[in-house]
């Protein structure tokens, strides 16, 4: 019989990625202070001990109101330079989206680092959670542009003319027909802005002064043996969070898929 | 129809950047016709429809509507409407919203609006249709919706750019007649822009036959066909054999053409081409023109001896390639193929009747 290496080769991948995501769970429900098999009971503690944690509550909340804010911010953002890097044509266009999606291969440590000086030096301002939210903005942007370039590019530009050629001026136009039919691309830039801000780490550290964001909170409890099963607990609502949120947001676009008739190219989730 | 232009271009020109897309139109297209940009592509003739519509800015000169001037007039404050050759129906809305989308700033009621919106419908044969998704129509059920929105708004000047270029044969041919017969039960006049010769013969009124942003000839179909004013335009325009020619003037107004394969003959003035014809003088003969004469059969007025050189049989139509004696390209000649009559053989000795009303000199 033939060995199907490549079948073997494709399930070994899938564990070797899914794998130690499925450890989260299995010892924060572990009745064990240590991270080691065998395993003990079950317990349901450390959740509890999760949910009382003061510090580890004002991370959650830190987090998401950065990750809200800041993919709001950079989803419109893009928006405007998706658009205009689709429909118009202007002198260093190419040079000005190189520039705009080069933060993507920049080292974050760089990032954090000039922004923090930025602050510091250049704006004197306080480090709180808004200095996080910019940096935040400036990271996710370049991904967010490049989710929407697609959804604009495939804009037939004569769906615009049709709706100015029967009356709607080019903002009626925009918000009718083009908004509408970018929608799903608009989605999937905010939910893909959301994910980097919400595990960001180096950009938090550097910006964030005393405030805790849950990246850096997970960060510092390391150091503590005994808080590692409440941070297995808080990894797996995480992961939890993470698929209830990829679900709903491919639910919409295929949705949003079927409404329009477009073929289904897989998307970007 | 009247002679009033409903349209008028006055030495347009468009630039981009360096490249001279329009060169200097100037032409009237009158009330209530149905009129034609025929040329290949690159000509400039979707140019020249999207100024009439407002989504290209002139660089110089005017473009006039109903006697109104459009420069600085936006597309959506002009009296046209478009069917756009992608038709650009809206994905994400259905029907009756796609064909009622031109009346939103419409001051009338709602029933008003969908009484409207169903009559539109009901006159591009898609009564009923106005609750289903405007993504799940056929080609040619969404070229009648885009017909249908355009239409509603009751413009003075329908556009078709290409529109009927993404469809199968068989709807193509359906939708010229029906878009012909449409013309005429509303009156609007129609602007279409086609790469089809057939299409724009078929369909039009009269034609513009554009070639690198220049108006060549505007005619009516049968002008356009029968008396080409160049060589460009006769080949642009269905087939057309030429044979080389020495001319020498007169008698009079008349010419005098010494054609290779069919000997001497005169030319009235109404058949020399105005254009300068491009590698010295040459007759030019419509294939129909000609006559295969098969055994015993009489021209009626001169013929001339050749050779079969190929047989191209269409089933209602032969084309025969002939070589006339004395000539090295052949001429294509079309029969109608009729009950009883023998298709030819290649290499078959044969004479062609020819008639010198028919043909076009070019020089």
């Amino acid at each position: 019989m033939k060995i199907p290496s490549l079948k073997i080769y494709a399930i070994a991948y899938l564990i070797f990625l899914y794998a130690p995501i499925f450890l989260l769970p299995l010892f924060a429900f572990n009745d064990g202070t240590i991270i080691a098999f065998p395993l003990k009971g079950f317990t349901t503690d450390w959740f509890a001990k999760m949910a009382e944690n003061d510090t580890l509550r004002h991370a959650l909340s830190n987090s998401l109101i950065i990750a809200l804010t800041s993919s709001a911010g950079a989803t419109i953002l893009a928006i405007f330079a998706a658009r205009a890097s689709t429909r118009y044509r202007f002198k260093g266009k190419g040079g000005i989206m190189g520039l705009i999606l080069l933060p993507m291969v920049l080292p974050d440590i760089l990032m954090g680092m000039s922004l923090l000086l930025v602050m510091l030096e250049v704006l004197k301002v306080n480090l709180s959670i808004a200095t996080v939210i910019l940096g935040h903005v400036i990271i996710s942007l370049p991904y967010a542009i490049a989710v929407l370039q697609t959804a604009f590019a495939t804009l037939d530009q004569s769906l615009e003319e049709a709706a100015v050629d029967l009356g709607e001026t080019r903002m009626s136009t925009f918000r009718l027909i083009v908004l509408p039919l970018v929608m799903p691309g608009i989605i999937s830039a905010f939910l893909i802005s959301f994910t980097i801000s919400l595990d960001e780490f180096i950009v938090a550290f550097f910006l964030a002064g005393n405030q805790p964001t849950l990246p850096t909170y997970i960060f510092s409890q390391l150091r503590f043996p005994s808080a590692i099963p409440v941070i297995m607990a808080l990894g797996t609502c995480l992961v939890a969070a993470s698929i209830l949120l990829l679900s709903v947001a491919e639910f919409f676009r295929r949705r949003g898929v079927k409404r329009t008739g477009a073929k289904d190219t897989g998307g970007f989730l | 129809m009247t002679d009033k232009p409903m349209i008028a271009f006055q030495d347009v020109h468009k630039y981009y950047g360096d490249y001279h897309a329009l060169r200097g139109i100037t032409a009237e297209i009158r009330a209530g016709e149905f009129f034609s940009l025929l040329g290949p592509s690159g000509c400039g003739k979707t140019t020249l429809l999207r100024t009439i519509a407002g989504f290209e800015e002139i660089s110089s000169g005017a473009v006039l509507i109903d006697g109104k001037t459009m420069v600085g007039v936006p597309p959506n404050k002009r009296p046209t409407n478009m069917v756009f050759q992608s038709y650009a129906i809206f994905p994400h809305l259905s029907v009756a919203e796609n064909v009622g989308f031109g009346l939103r700033r419409d001051p009338r009621s709602k029933s008003e609006k969908a009484k409207l919106v169903e009559e539109s419908l009901e006159m591009v044969g898609l009564s009923g249709y106005g609750a289903r998704a405007a993504h799940a129509l056929s080609g040619g059920q969404r070229q009648r919706v885009a017909l249908a929105r355009a239409l509603i708004l009751k413009p003075k000047v329908l556009l078709l750019d290409e529109p009927l270029s993404a469809l199968d044969r068989k709807i193509r041919e359906q939708m010229q007649v029906e878009l012909i017969k449409l013309q005429r039960e509303v009156g609007i006049t129609f602007v279409l822009v086609t790469h089809d010769q057939e299409e724009a013969l078929v369909m039009s009124d009269r034609i513009a036959v554009m070639f690198e942003g220049e108006i060549a000839q505007l005619a009516d179909p049968e002008v356009l066909y029968g008396r080409p004013n160049s060589r460009r335009v006769a080949d642009f325009i269905g087939v057309m054999n030429f044979l080389p020619a020495s001319v020498t003037d007169g008698p009079g107004d008349a010419v005098t053409a010494e054609v290779a394969g069919l000997g001497r003959l005169e030319v009235a003035p109404g058949q020399i081409s105005s254009a300068p014809a491009g590698d010295g003088a040459a007759v030019g003969f419509r294939p129909e023109t000609l006559t295969l004469l098969y055994e015993g059969q009489q021209a009626s007025d001169r013929e001339a001896p050749g050779t079969i050189d190929e047989v191209v049989y269409y089933g209602d139509m032969t084309y025969y390639d002939v070589r006339l004696d004395g000539t090295e390209k052949p001429v294509r000649i079309s029969m109608r193929n009729v009950f009883g009559r023998p298709v030819l053989e290649v290499g078959t000795r044969t004479r062609v009747a020819w008639s010198p009303g028919a043909l076009v000199l070019f020089r």
